[in-house]
């Protein structure tokens, strides 16, 4: 090897590494600098009461039971129709022109961004269904959104199960929904629940498709009927808060308080799913 | 019909049905999006709307020309691929060819982590870091300029460099499993023949893996064509022709931050303006279909 090939290997080399480093730093920077600057905020009572100007507190406690709500309204909704879409186009369906088409417009919707579905939400659900600014009319809208990861996923779950285990329990006089029920989904559970935990991070996360949807209301339902007819009323959701926060309010300690919380969730849910499938694999290897 | 053979029609009468809502779901939203958006050509004129310069809907004489903010779009989004895609391909080539033992893990599971980070988390450190030190990149160039409009350091810049890092994860993961799918023999075979090993993966490894990585960077251009809350805060707030230190609205953070008051036309137009965003996006998509059917026919 000549000299001039060696330097130019180590260039390149180092190149390599200049680059992974960036990603490194851009990761480390970007953690470190928002619980640095939001840790402060972050107490009890920040977490468990509502902002108010009359008593001079600050806390999210509304934008958390709003984002559980939206997660709870979407996920009852979505996990089952992407898991019967899973099931659909795995078990049931044969290849032709309807399967073409299912599979292409689960592609088209993973790739519409969340900006279009919260417009199209405002439009059809908040506007032409009459249900205007409220808790339902953002999660008829994630549904939506978070469908193709649903469907993706079961789907990838049903393909791994053997079709051995179809076959012996056809053979064994089951029928078909009975093996489904009983064989197919069990055997598929990780990767379902995968699907849902990666299905929750990304409502977690989003902002776009619900602030013209879901609206931006942050107090508290009051009792229990508060919360039965919290759905059909506005609530923000923590990112949105924080958008809020950090844009038209101004109050960057509240922002920096509820991007450590989200910071946290994204965490949990992130070692979660590699629990989840770390567990999986080893349970595959016996 | 028994008991077993009618649960057996329902439970794929369901299924079908819960199957075909993904296709209900497309079609009402392009429906939609062509119904909603195309109302304000007949006011405007398509010519005017789309390729007007002038963007003042509240004035007393208001006009609706989105050219530049559908050039805000495209240029913003060009430049943070043409950032993101060499720097996240670099890391892929590390993923793939030099990264062995723990090392490899933590540095792919900081890449994964990084796609989960919400988007406003990337705005609101976006506006904290990022547009402070571009005013004062602003402040030294334009120190003798007089006909330059500060911005405060919110600008195209500092969404191209905000895109560019929320588009890295995308590219590398992709990009990382299509080098690993290229096969050991090619690389052995350059390796015998005396190449070097960044020979072998610069020359044979990363052609090879080429309508991969394709797939990786269209992915990376619909995503920041897309991405909207993190840049509408750290973009600016006026409409501009797309230069670094201009501050600029795109084609999403023109709805984000003008859909809660506009009214009449006005709403109209920024209906107009997700329906060019949706275009955008469908050929975006049609284009990943092309090159995913490519890859599938090469395998």
């Amino acid at each position: 090897m000549t000299k001039r090939r060696k330097g130019k290997d180590f260039l390149v080399k180092l190149l390599i590494l200049l680059c992974v480093a960036i990603s490194l730093c851009l990761l480390i920077g970007i953690i470190g600098y928002v619980f640095a600057k939001g840790v402060h905020s972050v107490n009890w009572s920040f977490l468990t009461s509502v902002t108010s100007v009359l008593r001079g507190n600050v806390g999210i406690a509304g934008n958390i039971v709003n984002t559980l709500l939206i997660i709870l309204i979407t996920m009852l909704i979505a996990a089952p129709i992407g898991i019967g879409t899973a099931i659909y186009l795995n078990e049931y369906a044969k290849r032709g022109k309807l399967v073409t088409l299912i599979e292409y417009a689960t592609e088209t919707l993973s790739g519409i961004p969340s900006i279009l579905f919260g417009l199209f939400g405002m439009m059809f659900f908040g506007e032409r269904l009459g249900l205007g600014y409220s808790l339902l009319t953002g999660s008829f809208t994630l549904i939506l959104m978070v469908l193709p990861l649903m469907t993706r996923n079961t789907q990838e779950a049903l393909k791994a199960v053997p079709d051995s285990y179809r076959m012996g329990a056809i053979g064994l006089g089951s029928g078909k929904w009975h093996m489904i029920r009983t064989i197919l989904l069990p055997s598929a559970m990780p990767g379902i629940v995968t699907g849902i935990i990666l299905a929750i991070g990304r409502i977690v996360g989003e902002s776009a498709a619900l602030l013209f949807t879901a609206g931006s209301a942050k107090l508290l339902p009051k009792g229990l009927s508060g919360l039965l007819h919290k759905p059909l009323q506005s609530g923000g959701t923590l990112t949105i808060q924080m958008y809020l926060s950090a844009t038209s309010e101004g109050d960057f300690d509240t922002a920096f308080g509820i991007a450590v919380v989200l910071l946290l969730i994204v965490l949990v849910i992130n070692l979660g799913t590699k629990a989840i499938s770390r567990h999986f694999d080893c349970g595959r290897k016996d | 019909m028994n008991r077993k053979t009618m649960v057996e029609k329902t439970v794929k009468y369901v299924l079908t049905v819960c199957a075909v809502i993904a296709v209900a779901a497309v079609f009402s939203i392009t429906v939609y999006m062509f119904l909603k958006g195309t109302t304000a050509f007949r006011e405007i004129g398509i010519r005017e709307l789309l390729f007007g310069t002038k963007w003042a809907p509240t004035a007393e004489e208001p006009s609706y020309g989105i050219l530049y903010i559908i050039l805000s779009s495209v240029v913003g989004t060009g430049a943070a691929v043409l950032i993101g895609v060499p720097i996240g391909l670099l890391t892929a080539v590390f993923f793939s060819e030099m990264a062995k033992g723990p090392m490899g893990g933590v540095v792919r599971s900081a890449v994964e982590l990084l796609a989960a980070i919400p988007s406003v988390i990337y705005g609101l450190v976006g506006m904290m870091v990022l547009n402070p030190w571009m005013y004062r990149l602003e402040k030294a160039i334009y120190a003798n300029d007089p006909t330059h409009r500060f911005t405060g350091g919110a600008n195209l810049l500092a969404a191209v460099i905000v895109l560019a890092i929320m588009i890295l994860p995308t590219v590398i993961s992709v990009s990382t499993s299509s080098l690993k799918a290229v096969s050991v023999q090619l690389r052995q075979a350059s390796l015998a023949l005396g190449a070097t090993k960044m020979q072998t993966i610069f020359k044979v490894v990363i052609p090879a893996a080429k309508s991969g990585i394709l797939t990786g960077v269209v992915l990376g251009i619909g995503r920041a064509l897309g991405e909207a809350m993190a840049i509408n805060m750290v973009a600016g707030g006026a409409v501009n022709i797309p230069l670094p230190f201009h501050s600029v609205r795109t084609l999403t953070t023109q709805i984000v931050s003008e859909m809660g008051y506009a009214q009449g036309l006005h709403r109209q137009v920024l209906f107009t303006v997700g329906l060019v965003l949706y275009i955008f996006i469908m050929i975006v998509n049609f284009i990943l279909l092309r090159v995913r059917k490519k890859e599938a026919d090469r395998r």
